[in-house]
């Protein structure tokens, strides 16, 4: 039996095409959130800023033709969220969960208020650039169609790396995010950074939130996002507060979430339901198996309000 | 402190009496003479599929004299639907109310028919039991898999490999049905022709439709159809790839300018104007009323580029026969696991069918 015609190649194909299309949102919302939550803060409004971010870039990419614009666009939406987000908690006694939740609810209604009119007409999309023309496969072809914003999110994430091993800027955020007194002590505008990285963590989201409605599935409506935004905030505890990480949890997730349809393309069809959560199973497993309670905690933020 | 929350609670009291003593009279006196009908939707008026089918069919009635529509939607299936529909009769003075999605009958609209004796409430599923619910509810449905089955004899008549790829929500009877239909037309004109499935999990969930639209393409599908809430990803997932598609619950003619062959569609309009007519003459609203194309309550999509001649012939026959009322189901039917299922002709409205629970043979997938 030739390799590309057997069912096992075409389901590794499909993980690959899956890990590639579907984590870029996950990947961005991720690693904005990783640096939200290394200054000490939970933001669990992104999914607000995923869903905002997708109906704003799918309406700026209407209107002006100019996709690029769109992403742009989807950013700004984020700050805007993220700065409201950042300004809120660094009132006395405002708990940052409870605001995120707030902001979920606050991002995803004005998406929906303001996103009526572009549910029906086309938009610009993205470009993909096709890296598979080499192999010869039409799968594998299709599989390796990639968007840009996919190798910006892997860029970012590495850069954020860095970023915190590296630069100086990164220690302070690293330090606010462990020991606010410590950071004080430094003479950090400890609200400041938070505030500064909450909005830079909402311009990620909302970036990941233009991949939605301009890539990958590719236009708007309200079901879009169906909770991908926040589970990509719980993908950073699992990553435990690394951007590499990050960008393999995303991959991991991506990649699991195509094997529920490749296997009943492959005619594997009985327990659907059961593929279908193979992102969520394997997530758990990988989360109960990797837990080594004293070492998570060490990488742990020690500001975060959940570790406090 | 006391004090203010007094002041607070009073000013909500008696605002409350003032919006209630305005609104009711009112709503009553209304009521009277005119058709004041409330439609409460789950998703946007504009999704390409299910509501939007409902909305449009609104529209159509909203321009007859002496009704007012009422609309609101996004409303889900949790007492968010029963909060509406109250408001709705309280304060706006419906006098009938629709409820369109599936999860609104048991428990919210059969609580609310008990409450409000004077309204007449009808549901968009086959549900309502004469036995076992209050007189003023109902139900109604469109057989949309007799559209389904033109779709199935288009397809088939326009797919090179004879092999059509299905995207499902979830195994209930309806699907199903929707799903062997396509399967029915589809052999009708080709024999050896099969529908391979793929079912999501739930009504809407975009990302894991296009993974699915993809996966049946590259399982060597060249015609795409489904059944899900929002049918715009799979159209045009399947237009991307340059395979051809089939519509479901409204029109995506649009969508689709290369690939598109036909689609089933609701026609809602023909019950709607049956309950304002009913309305208008002093007339009991029936209880159940359902079709299919032998009373004009679907209608297939005009065909798109995606159509070959042969096609459109053949599906105009079928509707012409289906208009004469000429079964879909005519046993001996075995479903994929080789047990007979069906063994006589079937008519298209048996209730039997509505508690469909097989795939027939010749669909690649499972219902576990």
């Amino acid at each position: 039996m030739d390799l590309t015609d057997s069912a096992l190649f075409t389901v590794l194909v499909a993980m690959l095409g899956g890990a590639i299309r579907v984590s870029t949102p996950f990947l961005f919302v991720a690693v904005g959130e990783c640096l939200t939550e290394k200054s000490g803060r939970i933001n669990l409004g992104l999914e607000g800023n995923l869903v905002l971010g997708a109906m704003v870039a799918y309406a700026t990419s209407f209107h002006t033709g100019e996709p690029w614009l769109g992403v742009l666009a989807a950013g700004v939406s984020g700050i805007f969220l993220g700065l409201i987000h950042g300004t809120l908690c660094s009132l006395p006694r405002v708990n940052d969960i409870a605001v995120g939740i707030a902001m979920m609810a606050f991002g995803t209604g004005l998406a929906f208020y303001f996103g009526r009119p572009y549910i029906q007409p086309p938009a610009p999309l993205l470009p993909s650039i096709p890296l598979g023309n080499w192999t010869g496969i039409p799968s594998l072809q299709r599989a390796l169609e990639i968007n840009p914003l996919f190798f910006v999110g892997i860029a970012v994430a590495l850069l954020m790396s860095w970023f915190f091993r590296s630069t100086r800027w990164g220690l302070i955020v690293r330090t606010t995010g462990d020991s606010a007194p410590a950071a004080k002590a430094m003479g950090v505008n400890v609200d400041l950074v938070r505030i500064l990285a909450t909005a830079s963590g909402g311009f990620l989201a909302g970036v990941g939130g233009s991949f939605l409605s301009l890539y990958y599935p590719g236009s708007w409506n309200e079901g879009l996002s169906s909770g991908q935004g926040l589970m990509a905030v719980a993908l950073v505890i699992f990553a435990r507060w690394d951007p590499i990480r990050c960008i393999w949890a995303a991959f991991l997730f991506g990649a699991a979430g195509a094997i529920g349809p490749a296997f009943q393309a492959i005619g594997i069809t009985q327990g659907f339901y059961f593929f279908n959560a193979a992102p969520y199973i394997l997530t758990l497993f990988i989360l109960a198996s990797s837990a080594r309670s004293r070492s998570s905690a060490r990488e742990a933020p020690g500001e975060l309000s959940i570790v406090k | 402190m006391v004090r203010t929350r007094f002041s607070r609670r009073s000013l909500l009291q008696t605002s409350a009496a003032g919006v209630a003593a305005a609104a009711l009279p009112f709503g009553r006196a209304r009521a009277q003479a005119d058709l004041v009908i409330g439609a409460v939707y789950v998703g946007s008026k504009v999704d390409f599929g299910w509501n939007q089918a409902h909305a449009v069919a609104m529209d159509v009635i909203r321009n007859v004299p002496g009704v007012t529509v009422l609309e609101e939607e996004n409303v889900p299936e949790t007492d968010a639907v029963a909060q509406s529909m109250e408001s709705m009769i309280q304060l706006d003075g419906a006098n009938v109310i629709l409820g369109t999605s599936f999860g609104y009958f048991d428990p919210f609209m059969i609580d609310l028919a008990n409450r409000f004796p004077d309204v007449q409430f009808r549901h968009a599923a086959p549900l309502w039991d004469a036995a076992r619910h209050p007189a003023n509810l109902g139900s109604y449905f469109c057989y949309l898999n007799q559209a389904h089955y033109v779709n199935g004899v288009a397809a088939g008549l326009s797919s090179p490999t004879g092999r059509i790829g299905f995207v499902a929500a979830k195994p209930i009877p309806t699907v199903l049905s929707n799903i062997n239909s396509v399967l029915l037309g589809a052999r009708s004109v080709n024999p050896e022709a099969t529908v391979q499935l793929i079912f999501t999990g739930d009504w809407s969930l975009p990302v894991r439709e296009a993974e699915a639209a993809n996966a049946l393409v590259d399982a060597g599908c060249d015609v795409l159809t489904c059944h899900v809430d929002g049918p715009r990803v799979v159209i045009e997932t399947a237009e991307r790839r340059g395979v051809r598609s089939c519509g479901h619950n409204a029109s995506q003619y649009e969508l689709a300018p290369n690939g598109f062959i036909t689609g089933a569609e609701y026609k809602w309009e023909t019950i709607y104007r049956l309950y304002a007519d009913a309305f208008a003459a002093g007339e009991a609203l029936p209880n159940v009323v359902v079709g299919g194309y032998h009373n004009d309550m679907v209608q297939n999509t005009p065909y798109g580029a995606g159509a070959t001649e042969a096609a459109r012939q053949a599906a105009d026959e079928a509707i012409a026969a289906l208009r004469n009322n000429e079964p879909i189901y005519v046993g001996p039917l075995y479903d994929n696991r080789g047990n007979l299922v069906i063994d006589r002709p079937m008519d298209n409205l048996d209730p039997e069918l509505d508690g469909m629970n097989f795939l027939l043979d010749g669909v690649i997938g499972s219902i576990t």
